[in-house]
């Protein structure tokens, strides 16, 4: 048995099958402790108190802070700004950085394969500026080759904005190597890491990027808290995103000067909670230790592949190599919708996606409407995997075939 | 119903063997209905003579509830007044927000048979598709808008 489910009450004597983590992931005791004791030992407002629930809100606050620049190797806690979820990072580089900076003919550089969350940003720039939007296609495995993005990324190009990993196809793009590119053409680096940071150790000082985005909810933490992590030089020079309470210094009938960052981009009321139970969440990963956790969606993802190719009418997107997967198997059954698949599957007590996968360019690249989507985690098992292949095999029974 | 048996029974058939997947040769009114955030895609033709609705076809691609729904609401309204098919939608409605009673109920026939799609909301909108895109079809015609 696996050795972690003990952690997680909802997995613990439930036969539910949970195969979504690529939309939310479970959230184990010990996040729940952690939010538990902040709410029930100094639940306060933080960064303007000046009594002790208040300053100890704030230097937890501050302490989770301190845990997600350590956890994705960031130099300094003031490159971490805490927002709700990824899609609120990728927004807040667009609004500040991108309509900042960017001016008609640059070019931003994303790839079919990104979640709508990294697309609609960027079509909104290159809409009030004039800037292009350049897309990278990659071959059918999801693998981006290195002509591909030499012959896109050039002089005009400003922002590179790239999926660490799908979430659809699992692949994971080569990061390090389109920053090097994006800095010798003078544009940054922008990685999409809501796929990637809960299933592998990042470093965002070594893969050389200027931003990442996270959300907590998908590594075990709450919902409506995530990180986007930016190189201080540029955090410095940027406007803010939203403005109000926490992210001034003075104000005066007109104007006003802002705070220092992070607390530039954190405008209002701080979800400290979240934050706290985002520390413990990082913390939990840490300790299952990230070798774990890849060897054991490695396992999985193996196992399910290979039941997966032994089934007629099941075609399986991305890569036929496991290890390329990160957790994620996207498929589709002949003659079967997506749709009617998850429905048959939930009555089999199986938690599974099915639908476009917020990626409708890359639906649209690979052909389909649709896909179902098994997306495993750390504290799934064989049984469950076995159990899961079995189900998807009498589908089309079930569905009248 | 368990959603299994309610495959098993009668949305598989309808699905797989529709009655009613066709084109029209001349329709009075094509109107495509889709539900954009699944892809359910559908194209309902109506021939409507003297405000009897004569013949009624389907094309297009979509789960098995939205093609099942389609063809079985097609089943049910040929024959019928545009007023008669606009209640029949009513009822298909109410009945899928759990609000029909039984009369409204045993006039959909084997439609009837999806009322338990009242309990996933995630398919819903599968199996009003063709529901509301016939009272759309209607409305433009009652509002004097016919189109080929």
């Amino acid at each position: 048995m696996n050795r972690y489910r003990k952690d997680f009450p909802i997995l613990v004597g439930s036969d539910v099958i949970y195969f979504d983590n690529a939309a939310t992931t479970q959230r184990p005791v010990q996040v729940m402790e952690a939010m538990r004791r902040f709410n029930d030992t100094c639940n306060a407002n933080p960064m303007r108190g000046l009594y002790g629930w208040s300053i100890a809100a704030t230097d937890a606050y501050e302490a989770a802070r301190h845990t997600a620049a350590a956890f994705i190797g960031a130099e300094d806690d003031r490159e971490i700004i805490f927002t709700r979820n990824a899609t609120e990072s990728l927004n807040l580089a667009a609004y500040t950085y991108g309509l900042d900076r960017l001016k008609e003919n640059d070019e931003i550089v994303i790839s079919v394969m990104e979640h709508h969350s990294n697309i609609l940003p960027w079509q909104m720039v290159c809409r009030r500026t004039g800037a292009k939007l350049v897309y990278l296609e990659p071959d059918r495995e999801g693998c981006l080759k290195e002509e591909e993005y030499r012959s896109k990324i050039t002089d005009r190009t400003k922002i590179v904005s790239i999926g660490h990993v799908s979430n659809v196809m699992g692949v994971t793009n080569p990061v390090k190597e389109l920053a090097a590119l994006a800095h010798e053409k003078g544009a940054v680096l922008i990685a999409d890491g809501a796929q990637a940071a809960p299933h592998m150790p990042v470093d965002v000082t070594k893969l050389g990027v200027d931003f990442y985005a996270f959300s907590g909810h998908k590594l075990l933490g709450p919902m409506g808290i995530g990180v986007l992590y930016g190189r201080k030089d540029l955090l410095e020079e940027m406007p803010p995103f939203l403005s109000g309470g926490e992210m001034i210094e003075y104000v005066d009938r007109q104007s006003a000067t802002y705070a220092e960052i992070p607390h530039k981009f954190e405008a209002g009321t701080v979800n400290a909670q979240g934050a706290v139970g985002l520390k413990a969440a990082m913390e939990y990963l840490k300790d299952v230790g990230f070798d774990t956790v890849m060897e054991t969606e490695r396992k999985l993802t193996a196992l399910l592949m290979e039941g997966l190719a032994s089934l007629p009418f099941v075609t399986v997107y991305g890569s036929s190599d496991p290890e390329k997967h990160c957790g994620i198997v996207t498929f589709n059954i002949e003659g079967c919708h997506p749709h009617d698949v998850a429905s048959v599957l939930d009555t089999e007590r199986i938690a599974v996606r099915a639908g476009h996968h917020c990626a409708q360019p890359l639906m649209r690249f690979l052909d389909i409407h649709a896909a179902v989507r098994a997306s495993l985690y750390f504290y799934n098992t064989e049984e469950e995997v076995e159990r899961f292949v079995d189900a998807v095999g009498k589908v089309r029974k079930w569905l009248g075939y | 119903m368990d959603i299994k048996a309610l495959y098993r029974d009668i949305v598989n058939e309808h699905n797989l063997h529709p009655s009613h997947k066709r084109d029209l040769a001349s329709p009075t009114i094509v109107l495509q209905g889709v539900n954009p955030s699944c892809g359910d895609d559908i194209n309902l033709q109506l021939e409507v003579k003297d405000g009897i609705i004569i013949d009624a076809a389907f094309n297009g691609s979509g789960c098995a509830v939205s093609q099942a729904s389609a063809d079985m609401m097609i089943d049910l309204i040929i024959g019928k007044s545009k007023e008669e098919a606009l209640r029949l939608s009513e009822s298909f409605m109410k009945m899928i927000r759990g609000t029909a009673a039984e009369e409204e109920k045993e006039e959909l026939e084997e439609a009837a048979s999806l009322e338990d799609v009242a309990h996933m909301p995630a398919r819903v909108k599968c199996a009003v598709l063709g529901w509301r895109t016939m009272k759309e079809c209607i409305d433009k015609l009652q509002s004097g808008i016919s189109q080929g």
